[in-house]
Formats: C-alpha cells, sequence, structure tokens
C-alpha cells in the first residue's frame, strides 16, 4: 500500500516511514499542509496519515478542504489528543479514523485494514497463495470454494507468513508482532495460534511447517 | 462552586439609616425650632401684659412734699390674670428703698433704662417667675429720683401653653420622621434597583458565558461594570490558555513518545538476538507506560478543570458508550478481548459534562480491557435505574486480588497483584471524581466467576 | 361718736402692724369644739364664719368620720389672715369671706395645691390656681327700714339712695350706716370692690359721710341697730345675714341695687402649715360636695351656682383674679383708707 504521511516532526516522520516499509508499504512524506497538497496532485495513494497541528494550518482545515474537493483517499488522523469527544469532533470533519500518538503499529494496521474494508469493500486486495485466496480486509481465506474466517491474531500471524512464504519465521519474531509488549507471553505460546491457523488451512495445498529448533514456514505444493 | 460574597454591610441599610438619620436630625430641629417658636411667642405675650402692668404702675407714680407716693391701679394686676392663674409678685423703689411690694423681689442685672421695660427670668420663693422692670423718674421733694417698678409673675400658665405647642412640635416632628422614613424606603428601593437588575443581569447568563455585560447602567455603576467586564475578559484569556496549555502538553509529551516507539519496534523487528528483543520490548512498554500516565494526567487535569468550568448538558449515556466503544474497540480486538455493549431501553439521559463523563467511561473500559486476559469478554452496560442511569462494566480479568476498592481509587494507587501490567493508577480516581463532580456514585466489586465489576451511577439531574 | 373714731384709729394701727411685722398671737372670737374628746385626730379649722351657721356641717362631717374631733376657731378676717402669714399657725383649712386676703395668702405660697373631682367641678372663676376655693357665693345688699321710708319712693340703686338721701338729709341724719372697712376686712374688700366698681360709690360715701354714718364691724350688728329702730339704712350688708333675719313682710328690706351687686364668695384653703392637710382636704370636698352644698344653703349661705349669676344681671361676683391683691398693698390700703375716711367722716 502506498501511504501519504502529514507530518511536521521529521524524527516522528522517518521512524514512522522505516516502520510502515518493514511491512512492505510505500511511504511518501509531507511536512506541511502545502507540501501535502503538492503530493496528492501528483500521485495516488490509498491512504493519507495526518497529524493535526502543523506549521501552515491546522490539520481540521486540510480536512474539511479534502472532503470538499470530493476526494475519496481515506484519512487516518494522528493526535497527541485523547478525548473521544477529540475523535467524534474529528469524524465529523470528514475523518475516516484517528490514532492517539504513540501508537502501536498492530493497531495502526488493524484500523487501516477497518478503514480500507469500510471504504472500498471486498476484493480489491485479494491474494492468492497456492489454492488459497486470501482477503486482508474482511480475515477471510477461501479454500476449494469454501470461505473461513480468521480471528484478529490468526490474520495477523497469516499475514505475517504470507509476506514471505518459505522463509521461516523464528517464534519470537512472531512473538514480537503478534503480541503487544505489554503482555507477557512466552514464546511457546505463539504455538496456539499457529494449531488454529493450520485447523484454517485443512484441505488446502497450503500448510504451515515447523522448522525444528528454528521456527516456522508457509510453503504451499502446486498442483 | 458557588462562593457567596461575604457581605460587609449593606448599601440599602446604610442608605436607609443615613436617610433616617437625617430625617431624625431634621424632625428634631423642627421640633426645637417649634417649641422654640412657641415658648418665645408665649414669652413674648406675658411680657408684654407685664409691661402693660409695670407701666400702668410707674404712671402712677407722684412726687409729693412727703417723698413719692402711689397709687397701683386695680386694672395693672387684673390684666395679669388674663394670662392665667398666676402668682404675681411687685415691687416699686426709689432709688434703692423699697416702697411697697416685695422687698426681696431680685432686681434685674442691669438697671432698666428710658421708657422700655427690661424682661428677665429669675426664681423668687422657689418658683421660675417672669419679671417687667420699668425705670422712670419723680420728683420727690423736688428733686429728681428714680423710681423702679418690678411686675413678676409666675410662668404655669405660660410653660402650660407652651408645653401644649411642644407637644403639637413633637407630634409634628414625629409626623414628618415618619412620612420621611416612608420616603426613605422608597428611595432606597428605587436608587438600589439598578444594582439588582445588574445583578439579575449577569446571574441569569449561562457558566460559559464570560461576553461584556452590554446593558446600559447608571453612571455610579458604569466603573464597577468595566471592572467586571475586563475581569471577565482575563478569566476567559485564562480559560482558554488552560485548554490550550492542556493540549499543547500532550502533543508535547506524546510526539517524542511516538517516535521512541516506532524505533523501538522497528528495532525489535531486526534484533539479531533474545536479549536485544527482551531490552526492546521493555523500551516499548515504558513508552506505553508514560503514554498512558500522560493520557491519564492529562484526563486527571481535564476532570479537574472541567469540574470546575462545566458546561452541563443532556447526554444520552448510551450514545456515548457506543462511541467510547467504538474508539477502544481495535485495541480490544488485538487481544481478541470481545467488547459486549448492552444498552437497556427506555431515557438514558443524564445531565453533565459530556468531557467528564467520557473520560470515566473511556477508563472504565480501557482499565477492563486492559487488566483482561486475551480472548475473554468485556460487557458494558448501560441500563436507565431509578433517578439515573447505572454503567456496569464488567470483565474475567484478575479482579480486585483482596485490595481494599478505597484503595484502589485512590490517586496514583494500583492493585497489589498488576505489577506486570502498564498503568499510573489514575484511571478509577478519575472515575471517583467524575462520580462526585456528577453527585453520582462509583463502587468497585469482585465479580462473581472472577473479574472485576465497576459500578457507576449517575443521577439524570 | 368721738371715741369710737379713736377707738377706730387704733385698731386700724394695730392691723396695719398686723400686716407688716409679725404680731403678738393673733385675736381669736370664739373657739368650739366638736366630737369626742378622745378622738385620735383632729382638725382644725380657722374660720371667719360664726360657729352657729358651721355647726350643722361640722356635725354631719364628724357623723360619718368615728374618731374625728374638730377644733374651730372663729377670728376676724384679719386676724385669719395674720394667723397663717405672719403667725406659721398650724389650721388644717382656713375658711374667710375676706377674699383678697386669702388671695393673698395663695399668692404668697400659703395654701397648699388640692385637686379632687369636687374642686376641679367648680367654674374657674370660683377657684384659684387649685388652691383657693369658693363654697358659697353671697350678695352684697342694701338694707332699710320701710317704716324709715316711708312717703318716699322705694329706691332701686345706689344713684336713687343718694338722690333721697340728699334731698331729705333730716330724715337720714345719723341713721345710716356701713361697714367701717378700717375695722373689718369683709368691709375694707366691699368698699374697695365699691370704689373700683364706680364712681357712684364715692358720692354714696359722700353723701352718707354728711349726715353722720354709724360704721360698723359687722353685719349683725346693722340689722340688728335696723330692726332696732335705730338705722333707716345700712349699705354693703351680706346678703346672707339679712335675708333670714329680715323676712319679707317685716319692716325690714333688703335690696340688691339694681346698677350692680356684688357677689362675695366665701372661700376655703389649705394652708402650708397644715398638721393634718388630708383633714383639711376632706373637710373642703365635703364642703363641696353636693350633700355639703346644701347644707350650706340650709345655713343661709348661698351655694355655688353659675346659673344663678347668669339670670341676675347685676349681680357682679367678686372675681378671683390678682388684681385683689392692689388693695391688700400697705400705701395702696393706707391711701385708701385716708381718702375713705375723709369722705365718710367728718368731724
Amino acid at each position: 500500500m502506498r501511504f501519504l504521511l502529514v507530518e511536521d516532526n521529521a524524527d516522528l516522520a522517518r521512524s514512522v516511514a522505516a516502520r510502515l516499509s518493514l511491512d512492505g508499504h510505500g511511504v511518501d512524506h509531507a511536512a506541511s499542509l502545502a507540501e501535502a497538497a503538492d503530493h496528492l496532485a501528483t500521485a495516488a495513494y490509498d491512504l493519507i496519515l495526518l497529524d493535526i497541528m502543523l506549521p501552515d494550518g491546522d490539520g481540521r482545515d486540510f480536512l474539511a478542504r479534502h472532503r470538499r474537493e470530493r476526494r475519496d483517499t481515506p484519512v487516518i488522523v494522528m493526535t497527541a489528543r485523547a478525548a473521544v469527544s477529540d475523535r467524534v469532533a474529528l469524524l465529523d470533519t470528514g475523518a475516516d479514523d484517528y490514532i492517539t500518538k504513540p501508537f502501536d503499529f498492530a493497531e495502526l494496521e488493524a484500523r487501516v485494514r477497518a478503514v480500507l474494508r469500510r471504504k472500498h469493500g471486498a476484493a480489491q486486495t485479494l491474494r492468492t497463495f497456492a489454492d488459497l485466496t486470501f482477503d486482508p480486509l474482511t480475515a477471510t481465506l477461501t479454500v476449494a470454494g469454501e470461505t473461513r474466517e480468521l480471528r484478529n491474531r490468526e490474520l495477523r500471524l497469516f499475514e505475517i507468513l504470507l509476506s514471505g512464504p518459505d522463509r521461516i519465521f523464528s517464534k519470537g519474531q512472531l512473538c514480537d508482532r503478534l503480541f503487544s509488549a505489554a503482555e507477557a507471553v512466552s514464546d511457546n505460546a505463539i504455538e496456539v495460534y499457529v494449531g488454529r491457523l493450520r485447523r484454517k488451512l485443512d484441505g488446502s495445498r497450503a500448510r504451515i511447517e515447523t522448522v525444528r529448533g528454528v521456527g516456522y514456514k508457509l510453503t504451499g505444493t502446486p498442483e | 462552586m458557588k462562593a457567596a460574597a461575604v457581605p460587609s454591610g449593606s448599601i440599602r441599610r446604610r442608605l436607609l439609616l443615613s436617610m433616617l438619620a437625617l430625617a431624625a436630625v431634621l424632625s428634631g430641629l423642627l421640633y426645637l425650632t417649634v417649641r422654640g417658636v412657641a415658648a418665645r411667642a408665649v414669652e413674648a405675650t406675658q411680657d408684654a401684659v407685664l409691661g402693660s402692668a409695670g407701666i400702668a404702675i410707674a404712671e402712677e407714680l407722684r412726687g409729693s412734699e412727703d417723698g413719692v407716693e402711689i397709687d397701683i391701679p386695680y386694672t395693672a394686676f387684673s390684666m395679669l390674670g388674663a394670662v392665667g392663674q398666676d402668682r404675681v409678685f411687685y415691687r416699686v423703689l426709689i432709688g434703692d428703698v423699697t416702697l411697697t411690694g416685695y422687698a426681696d423681689l431680685p432686681l434685674p442685672a442691669e438697671p432698666p433704662s428710658g421708657l422700655t421695660p427690661f424682661f428677665y427670668s429669675t426664681t423668687f420663693q422657689d418658683e421660675t417667675v417672669r419679671i417687667a422692670a420699668v425705670e422712670r423718674a419723680v420728683l420727690s421733694d423736688g428733686r429728681p429720683v428714680s423710681a423702679t417698678v418690678l411686675v413678676a409673675q409666675t410662668r404655669t400658665a405660660a410653660e402650660a401653653i407652651a408645653g401644649q405647642l411642644a407637644n403639637r412640635a413633637a407630634l409634628l416632628g414625629l409626623g414628618v420622621f415618619a412620612l420621611a422614613a416612608l420616603l426613605a424606603v422608597v428611595t432606597a428601593r428605587s436608587v438600589l434597583a439598578p444594582v439588582d437588575e445588574l445583578a439579575e443581569a449577569v446571574r441569569r447568563r449561562g457558566p460559559q458565558d464570560l461576553r461584556p455585560v452590554a446593558r446600559a447602567v447608571p453612571v455610579e455603576l458604569a466603573p464597577f461594570v468595566t471592572a467586571l467586564n475586563g475581569f471577565m475578559g482575563r478569566l476567559s484569556a485564562a480559560l482558554s490558555r488552560t485548554e490550550t496549555f492542556i493540549a499543547e502538553a500532550a502533543h508535547h509529551i506524546r510526539t517524542p513518545l511516538a517516535v521512541v516507539r516506532a524505533e523501538a519496534e522497528i528495532a525489535l523487528r531486526q534484533a539479531p538476538d533474545d536479549a536485544t528483543r527482551a531490552r526492546m520490548r521493555s523500551v516499548i512498554r515504558a513508552v506505553d507506560d508514560s503514554a498512558r500516565s500522560a493520557t491519564q494526567l492529562l484526563d486527571h487535569a481535564t476532570v479537574v478543570y472541567r469540574t470546575d468550568q462545566r458546561t452541563d448538558e443532556d447526554l444520552d449515556l448510551g450514545d456515548l458508550a457506543r462511541s467510547v466503544t467504538q474508539a477502544l474497540a481495535p485495541a480490544a480486538d488485538l487481544k481478541e478481548i470481545a467488547l459486549d455493549l448492552v444498552v437497556g431501553d427506555g431515557p438514558l439521559v443524564v445531565r453533565g459534562d459530556r468531557l467528564l463523563i467520557e473520560s470515566a467511561l473511556r477508563n472504565l473500559l480501557d482499565n477492563a480491557v486492559k487488566y483482561s486476559g486475551p480472548e475473554t469478554e468485556v460487557r458494558l452496560t448501560v441500563a436507565g435505574v431509578a433517578g439515573g442511569v447505572r454503567v456496569l462494566v464488567e470483565d474475567r480479568g484478575r479482579g480486585l486480588g483482596g485490595s481494599q476498592p478505597a484503595a484502589l481509587t485512590a490517586r496514583f494507587r494500583r492493585g497489589t497483584n498488576v505489577d506486570d501490567i502498564i498503568g499510573s493508577g489514575l484511571g478509577l480516581t478519575i472515575v471517583k471524581e467524575v462520580a462526585r463532580a456528577q453527585r453520582g456514585a462509583f463502587r468497585l466489586t469482585d465479580r462473581e466467576g472472577g473479574g472485576t465489576c465497576a459500578d457507576l451511577f449517575l443521577p439524570a439531574h | 361718736m368721738r371715741r369710737p373714731v379713736l377707738a377706730r384709729a387704733l385698731r386700724a394701727l394695730a392691723l396695719i402692724l398686723a400686716l407688716t411685722a409679725p404680731a403678738a398671737a393673733f385675736e381669736v372670737e370664739e373657739q368650739s369644739r366638736f366630737g369626742p374628746d378622745d378622738a385620735p385626730r383632729t382638725l382644725r379649722i380657722l374660720s371667719t364664719t360664726d360657729t352657729v351657721i358651721f355647726a350643722p356641717l361640722l356635725e354631719r362631717f364628724l357623723a360619718d368620720q368615728p374618731g374625728l374631733a374638730i377644733d374651730y376657731v372663729v377670728a376676724a378676717s384679719t386676724e385669719v389672715y395674720a394667723a397663717l402669714h405672719d403667725e406659721a399657725a398650724a389650721f388644717d383649712i382656713a375658711v374667710s369671706s375676706a377674699m383678697d386676703l386669702q388671695m393673698k395668702l395663695a399668692n404668697d405660697g400659703f395654701a397648699r395645691v388640692h385637686r379632687a373631682p369636687g374642686t376641679l367641678a367648680l367654674p374657674p372663676w370660683a377657684r384659684w390656681r387649685d388652691q383657693l376655693f369658693a363654697f358659697a357665693q353671697e350678695p352684697v345688699v342694701a338694707i332699710l327700714s320701710r317704716a324709715g321710708f316711708e312717703g318716699l319712693p322705694l329706691p332701686r340703686t345706689r344713684s336713687d339712695l343718694v338722690d333721697l338721701m340728699r334731698e331729705n338729709p333730716d330724715r337720714f341724719r345719723g341713721r345710716v350706716g356701713t361697714y367701717d372697712p378700717n375695722l373689718s376686712g369683709a368691709g375694707y374688700l366691699f368698699a374697695t370692690q365699691d370704689a373700683r366698681q364706680s364712681d357712684t360709690s364715692w358720692r354714696l360715701a359722700e353723701v352718707m359721710g354728711a349726715l353722720q354714718p354709724r360704721l360698723y364691724g359687722a353685719s349683725g350688728d346693722m340689722i340688728r341697730d335696723l330692726k332696732a329702730g335705730r338705722l333707716i339704712l345700712a349699705t354693703n350688708v351680706l346678703g346672707s345675714y339679712a335675708v333670714p333675719r329680715l323676712p319679707p313682710g317685716g319692716d325690714g328690706m333688703v335690696l340688691e341695687p339694681a346698677d350692680y351687686t356684688h357677689v362675695l364668695l366665701r372661700t376655703a384653703l389649705i394652708p402650708r402649715t397644715a398638721d393634718a392637710p388630708d383633714l383639711g382636704a376632706a373637710f373642703l370636698d365635703f364642703l363641696l360636695s353636693p350633700g355639703g352644698q346644701r347644707l350650706i344653703a340650709a345655713a343661709g349661705l348661698p351655694a355655688i351656682d353659675e346659673a344663678a349669676l347668669v339670670a341676675g344681671q347685676h349681680l357682679r361676683p367678686i372675681r378671683l383674679d390678682p388684681g385683689l391683691l392692689v388693695f391688700v398693698d400697705p400705701l395702696k390700703r393706707r391711701r385708701f383708707l385716708d381718702e375713705w375716711s375723709a369722705a365718710m367722716v367728718r368731724d
């Protein structure tokens, strides 16, 4: 996916961009509303991450103009405020969602997914692997015409594995991405979710292999 | 937070007292004046009769070869009876020698001269007497000698008349005073009416209405209104500064934290070994801890500030609960915690400050999500009860672990069994303070079957 | 007639002394005691009124007052005055027909204030300063003998008398009488009031003076001599004495002069020197009470009656006012008596 990050704090912008690129997203950075307008005029984005306090204006004014010009690029506002009423006010102005700094990127991803799901519906981002069809927005797997829903952690685990088929992910790596830092879990906790995901993959040619002593990998046997 | 003014006396009373004092003084002066004039009039009447009597007697003085003779005319004394039934004394002197009459009747301080009688008051035979002294020269044995005639009369009748007039004067004074008192009350009321009207106009304003007072007031009140407007202007500016400050503080704390967290996540992803991973996880945990603390501190500051500056409105707690649940849903989802919102039928409207109640709900739900294990359920129930709305937040977390609920809601106190979970301990304090500000109630109990039940009651009014 | 004149002069001298300087004990004419001898309290009355007139009043008063006795002392009005003014005699009530002297006593502070329903009901002219109270009003009349006036028109006024005496000097010579003001306080009062009332009185005095008048110290003596035929005319006689003694249809006749007839007020006061002022006040109230007034009237002293004064237009009450003090003045008195004597007494 391609993001436009509108954020005047250079450090934060760089970190967010770097972090998002780790998940394979492309990020353009605009440090002001004017720059953002330039970017929007020349490129198409899947989503805009917008800060509220900017040197040349208020992010809310940008939002209002954005909606006036009938652009449908979804906007998630990053704010330092936490009040629900701020959220309501921002949503009223035209934001699609709202996330409070500092944020867990897993949560950001979940919100992005929810926003895109609301905006575009399914099928736009369908991915296939072996005989599977995977829709990350609706968190569904289709195996031989049968649609299976994934729970949150199963979805995230599958996405991680799908990002590098045949690549071995260690239990630790998977843990770090599946559990928040606040959750004190052992690396072995991942086995539960791997087990559940394997059941969801039953009957397909895709499967999760255990690489003993190292980790797991997603493999698919061709027909 | 209505602090009644400490009264230091009343202008109305002061005004009334001043006017009444003035009225009393004027009435008193009127009384004294009328009484004085009356007394003088009575005295003048008596003097006129005494003087006539003295002159009538003096005219009967005759010089003869034996000295001086006198034939006191009957009418001279008879006319004195006209004044009233007063005792009459007289004395006729030739030079220093008493010719006839009361030899001890006091002489005037200075001898009268000319034909005009000299009048004076003195005491004779234990009574106050008014005396007319008349001087006349007569020939005695061919030589002119000075003859003095004193005619005296007690003042019983004069004083009785003066007393009657004084009573009338007293009645007059009292009447004037009563009238003045009535006028004083009316005047004080009308003079202070603009003050009352101004107070009423300011009192009728809403709590957030800090516009300048524009109504026309008497010039005497203009400085007060000017000062009031200046004060409200400063207050308004200070309030907006406070709000701006809280927003700025949030921004300046959270943005760097966001940088740190993002960098830590990147580092964690690229961690070459478990030791680095563990360090990065603890950095992230610390950042989250700080962020939560900052959130709650700012929430708390907001709650304290809003408690003083609240804007009450009618709030549908069902709607409020829905939007709070929605905001927290993604966070709960990450832990696969199901947020179950149960909104009861009927009116769920309470009168209160939106920010305060929202803070309470968010902190309650945030706490529940935080202390619940993965793949559990948190239930938020909003139900109308007698006199208000009850909000229940039930989780399957660790429960209170033997801590006293009261202790948990104290500032910066956390349960004894949650060392591994990020939190500043302010969350429940915020809820409790909101409950108090809304005159509601907050209770924390262990939930049957494990977990905690937070019970918040908010009165409808 | 020489001796009485000398005696008169001596007595006049004594009177002047009595008025001007403290004198020896006053002269008592008659003293009586009423009531039980061992009564614990005694009311002392000093009076110019004959005991016989007052006796019924005193008896009636005592009847309601067990344990009370009355000393009733009769003296001439000048003596009454002297007793109280100069001698501080202790009497509880002083009754006198000499209004001027009573007035002088009250004016000079020798009377006590007394206020009671009875005194307050008196008309203003019958009381002075709540100290001096009138309890009887007596016309001052002339008496004449019908026989002595035979053939002459009956006079109605003083002018009539003057004319009759001028035209018939022989008939009247030595047979006219009047008070000697030198001797009698009442006589002095009547003479002075006559003098201030009209010039006719002086003409009357001059005419009488030319007819060798007989001069008296008491009304009773004049009435007695008229009845005895020694007088055919007497002026300034107290009506209260004359009326009961000269019954209608008899020879003696009472004339109230139509030009004016003075009305004497018999007055009482409670002396400052009273030992028992409460008894004096009680007796005074009794005198003024309807019962007391009836008894007074029965004794021949007309009760206070304003209506009678209004009806008789010739009646002139001698007012209780300070004018009365004028003739008490020693100089005035001497001057008046000199003038009177000059007119009346011809040697």
